[in-house]
């Protein structure tokens, strides 16, 4: 049975990630490629780089941070962040990137998706959709972090992705990211009953019973935390064994 | 971690990304080359089959750089091929990818029954690729973590558990998981084959470069083989 993935995000300016990372393991918990290490040890099942920086320089350091991660981390990573073009997706994906994932790039322009997928194969594309309830009671999609409306219905855009080729769902609640009271379970398990391919919960982690009720009501395929990790309030072990303890189906092998 | 001389080739044939095998190759200290050229097959002691992507596409793309031949001459003189992914997939005699829209609804019955429109693999493993059924109410695709059952005795999974969790992206599946040669069995929906083998010719359907440290125990298992006839 297919196992539900845990997911720590880091995000990533100039070669460095920020939000702190407390990691006394590590030498320099400033490098991206260490912190990545660090999770992979710790049963991480794939991660997530988010490029908060969307200049030139910042996009090169990012490719040595690909480049250096695969050559080190056996499992799958995906780089998110102001990607626009084919030869950006080509460059990370050459350098040793499993996935990309898309955001504001997809929105201002949806056939990037399809040309994405057509190149690359629907399995390395991620749409990444950022949403916000809205009084009515819908979900739509913003932009920039959540400050821009689209005007667009979260589901709508989620099912037109999956069209179009997206090989996953990354699915933030705006409302939630931050604040440590839990993922949005009803826009998850929506978008997550809608479409058939699967659909990362992000945004809102802050407890153990988030994340399994993240899996059993969300429906979600995977969840994806970055600051609960970070600050160590939980390891991903903990998660795991929470999960596992519930019967929701977990990779523990990763601890023999 | 030793350094090794030999030459892994890894076979480019322009489908999708294959540097993640060519990393996990140098960790374990082997130089894993990208060929894209037939003749270089010739002087590999390994080979590996990577891929990502439609079936039909990849055999058009293997025949137009003339790897078919080359590939079968080399599984025919018993040397180690190792398939991954869309590479154990093109190992079968065929796949019905993308072709499975295109059975017409009223097509004479021996036409639907006994031959299903089909693109040829290379035929080293009996069976054909086929489709997660729309009915098996599972996500297609078959997107990670899931546990692989080792059959007893086999080399490639030698010094793994024998279930053990690996990573795999997939729509299409070897189904006849009672083929001698059915390895490793997983399960998404149903029973499907997760790895084959048999003498020279290994393949997995799931990514051992990406299935952490047993699927690197794997690929090790594979690089260490005596390139030599077996």
């Amino acid at each position: 049975m297919l196992t539900k993935r845990i997911i720590p995000c880091l995000d990533v300016q100039k070669g460095r990630v920020v939000k702190g990372i407390k990691f006394q393991e590590l030498r320099d918990a400033g490098d991206p490629v260490e912190a990545a290490k660090f999770y992979n040890e710790a049963g991480a099942d794939e991660l997530m780089f988010l490029d908060i920086d969307a200049s030139h320089e910042g996009r090169s350091t990012m490719l040595d941070v690909v480049a250096r991660t695969a050559e080190q981390v056996f499992i799958p990573f995906s780089v998110g962040g102001g990607i626009s073009s084919i030869d950006q997706i080509k460059d990370l994906l050459r350098l040793g990137a499993d996935k990309v994932s898309i955001n504001s790039s997809a929105l201002r322009n949806p056939d990037f998706i399809t040309d994405a997928a057509m190149h690359f194969g629907s399995q390395c594309i991620v749409v990444a959709i950022d949403v916000k309830k809205q009084a009515e009671g819908n979900w739509q999609v913003y932009l920039n972090g959540g400050r821009i409306s689209t005007g667009r219905d979260a589901l709508e855009w989620a099912l037109e992705a999956e069209k179009r080729g997206a090989g996953e769902i990354l699915l933030t609640s705006m409302d939630a990211d931050g604040v440590g009271q839990g993922y949005d379970l009803a826009i998850t398990r929506q978008i997550a009953d809608a479409v058939n391919i699967p659909v990362i919960a992000s945004g809102g982690a802050g407890s153990l019973k988030d994340f399994s009720d993240a899996a059993t009501e969300g429906h979600a395929d995977a969840m994806l935390a970055a600051t609960l990790f970070h600050f160590r309030q939980l390891e991903i072990r903990q998660v795991k064994e929470y999960l596992q303890g519930l019967g929701i189906p977990v990779r523990m092998d990763c601890y023999q | 971690m030793h350094l090794n001389r030999e030459k892994i080739a890894i076979i480019d044939y322009g489908m999708g990304n294959i540097c993640s095998v060519q990393k996990a190759c140098a960790f374990l200290g082997y130089e894993g080359e990208l060929i894209d050229k037939p003749e270089k097959l010739m002087t590999a002691s390994k080979a590996i089959l990577p891929g990502v992507g439609a079936f039909g596409d990849a055999m058009a793309m293997l025949e137009q750089r003339g790897f078919t031949a080359a590939i079968k001459d080399y599984a025919a003189q018993g040397r180690p091929l190792l398939g991954i992914c869309l590479g154990m997939q093109l190992m079968f005699a065929g796949s019905t990818e993308g072709l499975e829209a295109e059975v017409p609804a009223a097509a004479p019955a021996s036409m639907a029954v006994e031959s299903p429109p089909l693109h040829k693999g290379l035929g080293f493993f009996s069976g054909i690729i086929r489709r997660f059924p729309a009915n098996l109410a599972v996500k297609v695709p078959h997107i990670g973590w899931n546990l692989v059952e080792c059959q007893p005795g086999s080399a490639l999974f030698a010094g793994l558990p024998p279930k053990f969790s690996a990573y795999f992206v997939h729509s299409y599946f070897a189904g006849d998981t009672l083929a001698p040669y059915a390895a490793g069995l997983c399960r998404h929906g149903l029973d499907f084959v997760a790895a084959v083998e048999k003498d020279n010719l290994w393949a997995a359907q799931f990514h051992p470069e990406k299935s952490g440290d047993l699927g690197i125990r794997l690929l090790s298992n594979f690089l260490r083989r005596n390139p030599h006839v077996d």
